[in-house]
């Protein structure tokens, strides 16, 4: 009874979507003020009917009710509470209901914090919010439905993958969703104030924030998933190049692009086009990751069991959403060059430069990503592109990126002399090239992109680090200025990270036996024994291993190779010491003849370092967002 | 400098970006681009010569042999058999009789050196590749 209150919930929740899609965009077109009003209530609605859809759901992974086909097939009555919750967005029903959830999240927080908006443009934003829901809800209704019973019921589950029971899981899709969805906001803005016809900087500044809010979720999702690859995929690699990560990444540079160019049109009025361009390609590629992970078209982890019908109905969504909003681009969208004038040495130019490159890098992405699909669908054979071909495109375009990351924030609205810059860089400029011919040689061995890497990641703090001196000394820096200083310190930390990754790591697959050493990265690692161990729903064989350094040990490593009783699939679960400049990871292997093991056994040099500039990114998001000029906002509409 | 100008300018840049960008593209995708081929092709000679390509089929039952770290197996469309060397650790869910597809050249004396092994993370599920190539050989197979 319960299952079925969820999908009476969901049917409710579409039909009011709905009228909260609907009547307020015709109302606000026709100026029927009783129909804007709606907006509020609906967008409000639909929240609670997805809150009991998703507390219903979650109810019955936590009861173990394997009536319902979803449960049976993702959960288990041995697997522990928590992973029972997180198995609730383990797989593709439940993972697009936690997208729709929260959708309806963002809307009702777009509706509670923009009271002080003209009440046309809140209509206007939530009604198109409300089309987006409408259009995901009938999906989860027609192919997905998370609430299907299975008559009779299951004895007992399929289990949840057991690469997905892990603490990672159960964080990273609801980050990753929460970064993917909240780009319709700031679509939902763009697609308002085209059909308003005001496109100016109040827009350029209401979408401010929530585009901010939105890229920090999808910057710390993308680096908790990197991270759970890291360790739990027994990859021991931060990257891939997959084409599930990329369908996340791609979002991520149109997104970061979109932040900059959202930045000129507030504060200059300028690029007002551009920055709506960019608003509705976000949000595109954003349901083109969901269209390209969801509908099984791409092999990789993420890909569920294939049922073509998702995959055409969101293909005809997406090109709906598209079609639509390129159509109401090119009708509505600022026909003369407005905004203000700059000249070519300027902060326009150089946020403009900057735009260009990282969209370029995203269409290179984008490129090899749907390459093979290309190529397959025109029956022109199968074919894989390969992380090479990433590298030899991406790195480069990040190159002349990184140099005017140094530049850009010293250059002024308007018209800037670049040589008083120049004359302000010189340090900076200085420091980046001792950085990069020390560092190589500190390491041991200087290649030229390692020096590169150095040269430019140091360029950037040094760069940041003199202007934040500088700033200090006219008045107190803004935060909106710090949280800029400190996602750009995010990259140039991370830019470290992946330099020292690429350039100084070790690898190794060795045979091992009981009482054998291994060296790596000035490391001595000796296997001590492997030994039955039990665990909750499976049964490991885990490794000892001593890591010592100049013979002195300084801890114990224990890998596991799990077999869960719900599944015939073993489960590799490396160990690793973690520190501030290096990893050193071991991952069990089989077991060969006479007792010895194939091991696993990197040193990873500074990589944490990739996801705490990661981190960093985020925490200068955070202070952007909390700048004084938006709070002013939130106080006038309490 | 006049807006004129100025604009002609910006627009040069973008495209000089664009025009690298290109390149580099065009580059990186002929030489970083693995064809996927069928046991029954590569048996009737037709795989890429002097490139890397992926073979997608079966993990044929009693073939892994292991010698050391190196392993040696046999993958197959149930119509042809190609032998194939990896050195290393193989993922997980490598198992005789499912689905995997292995990525490296042939060697002299016609064996697959494999650099990269990939079999899925689900055990229920089977790569498109190589069901692609079972479908296509049994198709062959039913045609003579």
């Amino acid at each position: 009874m319960i299952p079925e209150i969820g999908h009476y919930a969901l049917i409710l929740a579409l039909c009011i979507a709905l009228i909260q899609g609907v009547l307020p965009l015709v109302g606000a077109h026709q100026g029927r003020r009783e129909w804007l009003v709606l907006a509020r209530p609906a967008a409000q609605t639909v929240f609670f009917l997805l809150a009991i859809a998703f507390l219903v759901l979650a109810w019955s992974f936590y009861v173990n009710d394997f009536s319902v086909l979803y449960v049976a097939e993702h959960s288990n009555s041995q697997l522990p509470v928590v992973y029972r919750l997180g198995a609730v967005w383990g797989g593709h029903e439940g993972s697009l209901l936690l997208w729709i959830f929260l959708l309806s999240t963002w809307t009702i927080l777009v509706a509670q914090l923009s009271q002080a908006l003209d009440e046309f443009m809140v209509a206007r934003v939530i009604g198109v919010l409300g089309l987006v829901t409408s259009g995901l809800l009938l999906f989860v209704l027609t192919t997905s439905n998370p609430f299907m019973r299975l008559l009779p019921a299951a004895q007992d589950g399929r289990s949840l993958n057991p690469l997905l029971q892990d603490p990672g899981l159960v964080f990273h899709p609801p980050m990753l969703y929460m970064g993917y969805v909240g780009f319709s906001v700031a679509f939902a803005f763009a697609i308002a104030s085209l059909l308003s016809g005001r496109l100016d900087a109040a827009w350029a500044r209401w979408s401010r924030p929530w585009t901010t809010a939105a890229w920090v979720f999808l910057t710390l999702g993308i680096a908790l998933g990197s991270w759970w690859a890291y360790y739990e995929l027994g990859w021991g690699g931060w990257w891939f190049w997959d084409p599930v990560e990329n369908a996340s990444f791609i979002p991520w540079l149109v997104g970061t692009a979109l932040l900059h160019s959202l930045a000129v049109t507030e504060k200059r009025g300028s690029f007002k086009s551009w920055t709506v361009l960019l608003a509705i390609t976000a949000f595109s590629l954003s349901l083109l990751g969901t269209f390209l992970v969801r509908s099984g078209v791409l092999t990789s982890v993420h890909a569920f069991a294939t049922d073509p019908r998702r995959g055409i109905f969101i293909l005809i969504f997406l090109a709906l959403v598209v079609g639509s909003s390129l159509t109401l681009y090119a009708l509505r969208a600022p026909k003369s060059s407005s905004g203000s004038k700059f000249s070519a040495s300027s902060r326009e130019t150089f946020i403009l430069l900057g735009n260009v490159f990282l969209v370029v890098s995203a269409g290179s992405v984008l490129l090899g990503t749907l390459y093979p699909l290309l190529i397959d669908a025109l029956h022109l054979g199968k074919i894989s592109v390969g992380p090479p071909y990433f590298n030899s495109v991406f790195v480069p375009i990040m190159i002349p990126l990184l140099v005017l990351m140094g530049i850009g924030p010293w250059t002024h609205w308007k018209k800037t002399d670049l040589l008083t810059v120049i004359k302000r860089l010189w340090l900076a400029g200085l420091v980046a090239v001792l950085a990069g011919i020390t560092i190589p040689l500190i390491m041991g061995e200087f290649t030229w992109l390692a020096g590169l890497g150095f040269l430019l990641a140091f360029w950037v703090i040094a760069s940041g680090c003199l202007q934040i001196a500088r700033q200090a000394k006219i008045g107190k820096p803004t935060r909106s200025f710090m949280g800029m200083q400190v996602a750009h310190l995010g990259i140039a930390i991370f830019v470290i990270g992946v330099t020292m990754v690429g350039a100084y790591q070790e690898e190794k697959d060795v045979r091992m036996s009981a009482g054998e050493t291994v060296a790596v990265g000035g490391y001595t690692i000796q296997l001590q024994g492997v030994n039955v161990a039990p665990g909750p729903n499976y049964q490991a064989m885990r490794g000892a291993f001593l890591l010592m350094k100049n013979g002195k040990v300084e801890t114990t490593l224990y890998p596991e190779k799990r077999s869960y009783f719900s599944s015939t699939m073993p489960m590799t679960e490396a160990a690793i010491d973690a520190g501030l400049t290096r990893d050193i990871y071991v991952s069990l292997g089989e077991e060969l003849a006479d007792k010895s093991w194939a091991v696993r056994v990197y040193y990873k040099p500074f990589v944490d370092w990739i996801w705490g500039g990661c981190l960093l990114m985020a925490v200068g998001g955070v202070l952007a967002m909390s700048d004084k000029r938006y709070r002013m906002k939130l106080r006038r509409a309490s | 400098m006049k807006p004129r100008h100025k604009r002609a300018l910006l627009i040069i840049a973008a495209l000089a970006v664009i025009g690298v960008a290109a390149l580099l593209i065009l580059n990186a995708l002929n030489s970083n681009i693995a064809l996927y081929v069928t046991p029954s092709e590569v048996a009737a000679g037709n795989a890429p010569k002097g490139q890397a390509f992926r073979i997608g089929g079966m993990v044929k039952d009693g073939s892994l042999k292991r010698d050391g770290l190196t392993v040696h197996f046999v993958i197959t469309d149930l119509v042809k058999d190609i032998p194939v060397a990896y050195t290393g650790i193989l993922p997980d869910l490598f198992k005789e009789g499912k689905g995997a597809v292995v990525q490296g050249r042939m060697n002299a004396n016609g064996e697959f050196i494999a650099s990269e092994v990939l079999a899925k993370h689900d055990e229920n599920y089977m790569p498109p590749e190589a069901k692609h190539a079972l479908e296509q050989a049994q198709k062959n197979g039913s045609k003579q």
